[in-house]
């Protein structure tokens, strides 16, 4: 087990919380906590439809009272009959209700152009995270010499290498092209298996698409030289594509890698091993605390999925709420529907909100000297490049923490903004960055944007 | 020696073990109820290796190797076994669908007995715990008159302890804070007073997703210095399951039978010091209430396991669950915790001790919510910022399961209005399972050739039964235990689900199935009947042949069977050897 070492910075947050809450006197009334990928956490309110259709699943009384939308109820009551025993208190088959993995297996299929999909290759799990570990667990051998490898975007979503490198495996990273606005280049990916040789034995290929932490939206054209790639050595593809409701470049479009497999036709379509991941936490949904998320696995040997139901039953099931928070977002209000009009509002209202923090966000950032932050096209992070001058880094050095984490701490002493330190996420050697959450409201973000502003410039002045 | 290998068994792959291998070949183990898919062209394309076989002629270019298969899977995962949802549920559910499809059986519905889901058997919710759930769910009901006010109490303070006061952000990794503390407050008012830190307290995915996390910390070391832990034989698949995966040395004790599944602490000492040799001993796993023994511990086996594990320097992990199901009036719930504080502070602060704790049993069952919690006491503080890391690969626990195991702790009070209503629920479903663990327990003993044990707590029972030995031979020509044999006709005979004792560990030779109390009395009397009708026809089966002829067997089969066994240790020990390397 590696030490994370970054908590510090999440704990000194919490302890200014709690300072504040006892009145202590800051230069600021509250801590703007953008350290996570946490929508509601930063204030975005959850939609209504599915909130009232997890209460009345919760509640059946409500199903028979007016005080919900009839399509509220009737759905609830629709998911209450899937439910053993009409209750969302039992367990659930290993990989979820099979009508909701069903209705997910559907959704694939039109969200991927008619792409096939089976929903006997689909498991749901308590996130998306878990579903991944559990795939990881199966790939990675624990004891096998020389270790097992997995080859790694930089910048990462770190807790995936951490994972990793918990299962016993070891991540060989391939760095993103930041000047050409995070570019996946196959010659990296060449690069990056060579610098394995004789180190570990690279068995999967994860990527991450929407990006996180960077804000790209994969092309066809790379996701296509990827899957030639992973064909030609053999490797297990591992797309984690939780941020696929969130695309935000006008000309970006999110694209499956199911979908670029299937369409690339065979034999890459019948061949290439992939797992694909979604989840109920991010999106329009945010529902991070249900804990919902599913992985869809294509081509895989018959006998290995044996053994992946095996893996997924001693899990039990994932959270029912979550299962049927899946069912919604796969499946959300239609237009007629009587809940569609507040649906629309709301979802409408947090595209808006989207649209603004990723302009303000780049304006500002790319017009302060020492930052620079490359277009959002997706994701829920702005991962902005910090230069730190030179004297900053000598600090930094003085104290004994990473520069960036430095900039962070000074950050949030001063003027109450977490955000999180970049060198978690495994950047390119010797560049600084910045992470943190878009998915706020806007004036949650404004506020954030002018505390950082004058901390900056204060910050520069300090140490030029 | 040889001894010596049966309790000590090491994981041993699939390969090695064939027991029931062809029910996982002919299973369609992951089959669904929904909608059927039809066939179209190319549906294949994605899913299946028959497919790739299909293609492969036709194509120019020759088919690529997979890059996962069985060869280069990990070993650990392939030696998962998990029996509570293992062959036997599978085909239960193709037997259900097939009713469902308007298939012809000799009975009407599957009835599963197999699985303590007391919501999916009909028993309901506690009121007040939904109430609470659904108000921190969509909070503009707390405006509506039709809740009471101290479920709105309880659901705004819940909100509060979330993030941006929804149940929808991301939790701490250990849980939301003012739960904890209603926890370790619910400890320290059942356990009369003793002490417990909220600190010490963590919110998890269920219990199981803690016993993974403890047992995870506690696992490493090769060769003789690799970590060994006990576990009851019989035992909840769950702690095998992880044991295997974490590719950990499982040592077995036996409980005994003879006197109500009582843990003997001879034979745990027994246990121990055989494995010792062998492996690192570093944890014990008690179950109390026992799964699937129905057992419930008295005070003075807590006093000796506790007493033998500070003397031996174990690592104690407490399976508590079913603390709220005891049902025998002579028998009464004794946490371990407690036990340990009455031995004094010697053991009280030096004995690490996990206890866990679940939503989906006691009077709620609420499986579908995924939540629990556990206490860890006398942790190495370095080793607890460790344990907070593991936790923080898997986010948070679900953030309503929090919610629910808050209700648990902090029910209404004797002033509340919700009270009445929530002590009558409360005694119901406890009363009717109180009836219902007799009414089991009575019917069972009635039977020629099954023996059941007082079902003194927990949710189910674990007769013995006999098997002639005709099944035992037929059953191993099928590569199955013979009571996966047993278990499979009474599938397929009566649409009856239970579990075979073989998939929890039993003593060579004996044979048991576990099954559950759960349905309604009405049902379970009908369920016990047929079950009775079903051994009585099984044994006149079994036993038509001459009975010299079938003494024969008898021996044939305990000879093949010893030399299974030897086979096993042997390449179990074969792999203890490798790992030393």
């Amino acid at each position: 087990m590696k030490k994370l070492d970054y908590t510090v910075l999440a704990r000194r947050g919490n302890q200014i919380k709690e300072e504040l809450r006892q009145k202590l006197r800051k230069p600021y009334k509250q801590v703007i906590d953008l350290y996570w990928g946490d929508p509601h956490a930063a204030g975005v309110k959850p939609l209504s439809f599915v909130r009232q259709v997890l209460a009345a699943c919760l509640y059946p009384d409500l199903v028979n009272s007016n005080t919900l939308p009839v399509d509220v109820r009737q759905r609830a009551q629709r998911l209450l009959g899937e439910c053993a025993g009409g209750s969302v208190g039992s367990y659930t088959a290993t990989a979820g209700i099979p009508e909701i993995v069903h209705r997910i297996s559907e959704f694939i299929t039109k969200r991927d152009g008619g792409a096939p999909s089976d929903p006997e290759n689909i498991y749901i799990s308590p996130g998306s995270q878990w579903a991944l570990r559990n795939i990881l667990k199966v790939l990675v051998n624990s004891q096998a010499s020389p270790r097992t490898g997995v080859l790694t975007p930089g910048p990462c979503y770190p807790l995936t290498n951490f994972t990793i490198k918990g299962l016993g495996g070891v991540t060989v990273p391939y760095y993103l092209s930041e000047e050409q606005g995070w570019e996946l280049h196959v010659e990296e990916l060449h690069r990056a298996l060579d610098s394995a040789k004789g180190l570990c034995n690279p068995v999967a290929l994860y990527v991450i698409n929407p990006g996180n932490p960077a804000g790209y939206v994969q092309s066809r054209k790379t996701m296509q030289e990827v899957i030639r790639f992973a064909s030609e050595k053999r490797l297990f593809l591992l797309a984690d594509e939780v941020y696929q409701e969130c695309v935000h470049g006008e000309k970006s479009e999110f694209l499956s890698y199911k979908r670029v497999l299937s369409e690339m036709g065979p034999p890459l379509s019948d061949t290439v091993e992939l797992a694909s991941f979604h989840s109920a936490s991010k999106g329009f949904m945010g529902e991070c605390g249900l804990r919902g998320g599913y992985v869809e696995l294509v081509n895989l040997d018959p006998d290995v999925m044996k053994c992946i139901y095996k893996l997924f039953s001693t899990d039990t099931c994932a959270p029912v709420l979550s299962q049927i928070a899946l069912d919604l977002m796969t499946d959300p209000p239609q237009p007629g529907d009587p809940s569609y009009p507040l649906y629309s509002e709301e979802t409408q209202h947090i595209k808006t909100m989207m649209v603004h923090n990723v302009k303000r966000v780049f304006e500002v950032l790319n017009s302060l000297p020492g930052f620079s932050c490359k277009p959002m096209e997706g994701g829920g992070f702005a991962f902005p490049r910090l230069h730190l001058p030179p004297k900053a880094i000598q600090k930094a050095k003085e104290m004994e923490m990473e520069p960036d984490l430095f900039y962070c701490m000074r950050l949030l002493e001063e003027a109450g903004v977490l955000v999180k330190p970049g060198m978690e996420n495994g950047p390119k050697e010797g560049t600084h960055h910045i992470r943190f959450c878009i998915m706020n409201p806007e004036d949650t973000m404004e506020e954030m944007l002018s505390r950082l502003s004058s901390f900056h410039t204060q910050f520069m002045k300090d140490f030029s | 020696m040889l001894r010596l290998r049966d309790v000590v068994q090491r994981s041993v792959p699939p390969r090695n073990s064939p027991l029931n291998s062809g029910l996982w070949q002919r299973a369609g183990y992951k089959t669904q109820l929904g909608p059927q898919v039809t066939e179209q062209p190319g549906l294949k394309r994605f899913s299946t290796a028959e497919a790739t076989v299909q293609t492969g002629p036709g194509h120019p270019c020759r088919m690529r190797e997979k890059s996962l298969t069985m060869a280069s899977l990990s070993p650990q995962v392939k030696a998962v076994e998990y029996a509570v949802r293992g062959p036997i549920v599978i085909r239960a559910g193709d037997i259900e669908k097939r009713l469902q499809q308007g298939g012809k059986e000799s009975f009407t519905e599957v009835i599963k007995a197999n699985i303590g889901d007391a919501h999916a058997m009909g028993q309901q919710p506690i009121t007040f715990l939904r109430q609470v759930v659904a108000l921190c769910c969509y909070p503009e009901l707390l405006q509506s008159p039709s809740f009471p006010e101290d479920a709105k109490q309880r659901a705004q303070r819940i909100l509060q302890g979330c993030g941006g006061q929804s149940l929808g952000s991301y939790s701490a990794s250990q849980g939301v804070e003012c739960i904890r503390q209603h926890v370790a407050e619910f400890i320290t008012e059942r356990d009369q007073g003793v002490p417990s830190d909220w600190n010490n307290i963590y919110l998890t995915t269920g219990a199981s997703d803690g016993i993974m996390s403890i047992l995870k910390l506690l696992v490493s070391g090769e060769g003789s210095g690799r970590t060994g832990v006990l576990i009851p034989i019989p035992q909840y698949p769950l702690y095998s399951a992880a044991l295997s995966e974490l590719d950990a040395v499982h040592i077995h004790y036996y409980l005994d039978e003879d006197s109500c599944w009582a843990l003997d602490i001879e034979e745990l000492q027994r246990a121990y010091l055989s494995a010792k040799q062998l492996c690192t001993p570093r944890a014990l796993c008690i179950i109390n209430p026992g799964n699937p023994t129905g057992q419930v511990q008295s005070k003075k086996c807590i006093e000796e396991v506790l007493h033998f594990a500070y003397e031996e320097n174990l690592f104690v992990m407490a399976d508590e669950v079913y603390q709220d199901n005891v049902y025998s009036a002579d028998c009464h719930f004794h946490s371990f915790k407690k036990v340990l504080y009455e031995m004094g502070p010697e053991y009280f602060n030096n004995v690490e001790l996990v206890s866990f704790h679940s939503t989906s049993k006691g009077y709620t069952g609420e499986c579908g919510f995924r939540g629990g919690y556990m206490e860890v006491l006398n942790m190495d503080p370095r080793v607890k910022e460790q344990l907070v890391k593991l936790l923080s690969v898997r986010l948070c626990p679900p953030v309503p399961g929090q919610a629910a195991m808050d209700v648990i702790v902090n029910p209404p009070r004797e002033h509340e209005p919700s009270y009445a209503q929530f002590i009558k629920e409360k005694s119901s479903v406890l009363d009717v399972l109180a009836q219902k663990a007799r009414l089991t327990e009575q019917i069972l003993n009635s039977v020629p050739g099954i023996k059941c044990n007082p079902v003194q707590g927990a949710m189910y029972a674990f007769p013995r039964i006999f098997i002639p030995p005709r099944a035992i031979q037929e059953a191993k020509a099928r590569s199955m235990a013979p009571d996966m044999l047993y278990c499979l006709k009474l599938l397929e005979e009566t649409g009856i689900c239970v579990v075979p004792g073989s998939g929890f560990g039993q003593r060579e030779g004996t044979y048991h199935f576990r099954m559950t109390i759960l349905p309604s009395p009405e049902k379970l009397t009908v369920l016990l009947g047929k079950l009775k009708e079903f051994h009585l026809r099984f044994l006149e089966k079994y036993s038509r042949e001459g009975a010299p002829s079938s003494s024969l067997h008898r021996e044939e089969g305990a000879q093949s069977s010893n030399l299974h066994r030897e086979e096993g240790a042997q390449s179990s020990s074969l792999h203890r050897e490798e790992g030393a390397h």
